[in-house]
């Protein structure tokens, strides 16, 4: 019995150890659609400097919220800039580490590859399956598939059969497993998606705001130099390459500062 | 404030019809269970118990599988003319049904089996058919359990959120019920309108339960426990 208490303790003892050794690992909030392009960038990540991000996900409302609620968060990567300069002006982040780390694009997508052609002309059709978003109010593609039904002049007509998605990842998944018939994602998710068979319609640019995705240092890691260390690699030619390979734009690295 | 007491008039529907069909499908099962010595018994009661120890990920996941278009249940509803059941109201309920079958059976189910066999002997002596039995000596004696079924299975689905979150697609009017619209509230730091909400839930929840066991006490029956 004394040798398992023996045992228990030094197990906890190694454990907490590890936790030591994991000093140079931060935990990162990442906006849901970047989900599988900053999987790879993690990777890379450690690749490169040995140090490990820990990512979460969420939808950019929620994960603001949670930060705002003392989530042990070190870098957030937003979906927009809106709420990470509302971080930088209530404290929660450090003045003058916001950047745009990529630009998003919206489509309207189904998995099916006869569900439609030119989406303008889908959405005009008269609704016979639901619609799938992400919830505007927390989801910036959320939001900018709202303008893109509003400039369409559709927003009431969908309405009755718009089902929002806690994320966009949710919205993602309402489309994949056919609930619905389809839906406003993002780029990179089709991008991520491993049947390239399908229908997508890119979302002209001309009817939502721009969706700049904004990363920004946490002030509880404002002296962590591997929070630094993330975020100037994100802004580095390889973690750029990535990024636009998963179907967003990119900023030239002259003018990285959004 | 509108869309306030549409939430909760959605929430209040959604409780009472399923606890209307649940006590309707609950009651012969949990006389099943607690009469019968029946090889199934066992197996059953396992299936029924199982949405206590499943996370409502679980059940929300195969719901929208199974529930698709292209899945088994979809394609049934489809040939019957009822469309698909994710994003609608009446998938709630199915959902409802299937989360709150055990809050529903276990208390009838101890209920039943609490029954002393003479009542009913006594009863058929007197040529009593089984199910004027079941009506006039076995239900009046089973209140106690009955009266927490329907409390338990009407606030449990009130208190719903995960797989509500996971089929329902956050439609006002339709599925957005209380749990989803809190949830909402706080996600979009409105927190004045998440405590109004959340508040009268707690109250809601303090009422319901203390006037539940006030009554069972007078009864003098099984309380909560099964």
């Amino acid at each position: 019995m004394r040798l398992g208490i023996s045992r228990v303790v030094l197990a906890v003892c190694a454990l907490c150890l590890s936790q030591l050794v994991r000093a140079d690992e931060i935990l990162v909030a990442v906006a849901a659609n970047f989900t599988d392009a900053s999987r790879e960038l993690a990777a890379l990540f450690t690749d490169t400097t040995g140090h490990r991000a820990r990512l979460s996900y969420g939808s950019t409302g929620k994960l603001y919220a949670q930060i705002e609620h003392g989530a042990p968060f070190d870098v957030f990567l937003a979906a927009d800039r809106q709420r990470p300069a509302l971080a930088e002006q209530n404290g929660l982040a450090v003045t003058g580490s916001r950047f745009t780390y990529a630009r998003g694009k919206l489509v309207l997508w189904s998995p099916h590859p006869d569900a439609f052609e030119d989406g303008e002309i889908y959405l005009n059709q008269a609704p016979t399956t639901p619609l799938a978003i992400a919830n505007p109010r927390t989801a910036p593609y959320g939001l900018a598939a709202r303008q893109t039904l509003e400039s369409l002049t559709l927003w009431t007509t969908w309405q009755p059969r718009l089902v929002r998605g806690d994320s966009i990842a949710q919205a993602f998944q309402f489309v994949a497993t056919g609930n619905a018939g389809a839906g406003f994602v993002a780029l990179s998710q089709v991008s991520a998606w491993p049947d390239p068979v399908g229908s997508m319609w890119p979302v002209p640019e001309t009817l939502y705001q721009p969706i700049e995705q904004q990363a920004v240092l946490l002030t509880r890691a404002q002296h962590n130099p591997v929070a630094r260390a993330w975020l100037q690699f994100l802004r580095s030619e390889p973690a750029q390459a990535v990024i636009r390979r998963y179907g967003y734009a990119t900023d030239s690295p002259n003018d990285a500062d959004g | 404030m509108s869309a306030e007491w549409q939430a909760i008039w959605l929430t209040l529907k959604l409780a009472t019809v399923t606890t209307a069909i649940l006590l309707i499908v609950a009651t012969p099962l949990a006389w099943w269970l607690a009469r019968s010595r029946h090889w199934l018994c066992q197996p059953l009661a396992a299936v029924v118990a199982m949405p206590l120890v499943l996370p409502p990920t679980v059940l929300g996941f195969y719901l929208l599988i199974l529930m698709a278009p292209s899945g088994p249940v979809g394609q049934l509803t489809q040939s019957l003319g009822l469309g698909t059941l994710p994003f609608t109201f009446e998938g709630l309920v199915v959902a409802s049904v299937i989360y709150s079958l055990p809050f529903a059976v276990q208390p009838l189910q101890a209920a039943f089996s609490g029954l002393s066999e003479r009542m009913l002997e006594a009863a058929s002596t007197l040529r009593a058919s089984p199910l004027d039995r079941f009506f006039s000596v076995v239900l009046p004696l089973a209140r106690p359990g009955l009266l927490t079924a329907t409390v338990l299975t009407f606030a449990h689905t009130i208190g719903e959120f995960g797989v509500v979150l996971m089929i329902g697609g956050n439609i006002p009017g339709e599925t957005k019920v209380l749990s989803v619209a809190i949830y909402d509230h706080v996600e979009t730091l409105e927190y004045a309108r998440a405590h109004w909400l959340a508040g009268g839930m707690v109250a809601f929840a303090f009422l319901v339960l203390l006037s539940l066991y006030l009554i069972n006490g007078r009864l003098g029956g099984h309380g909560l426990k099964p």
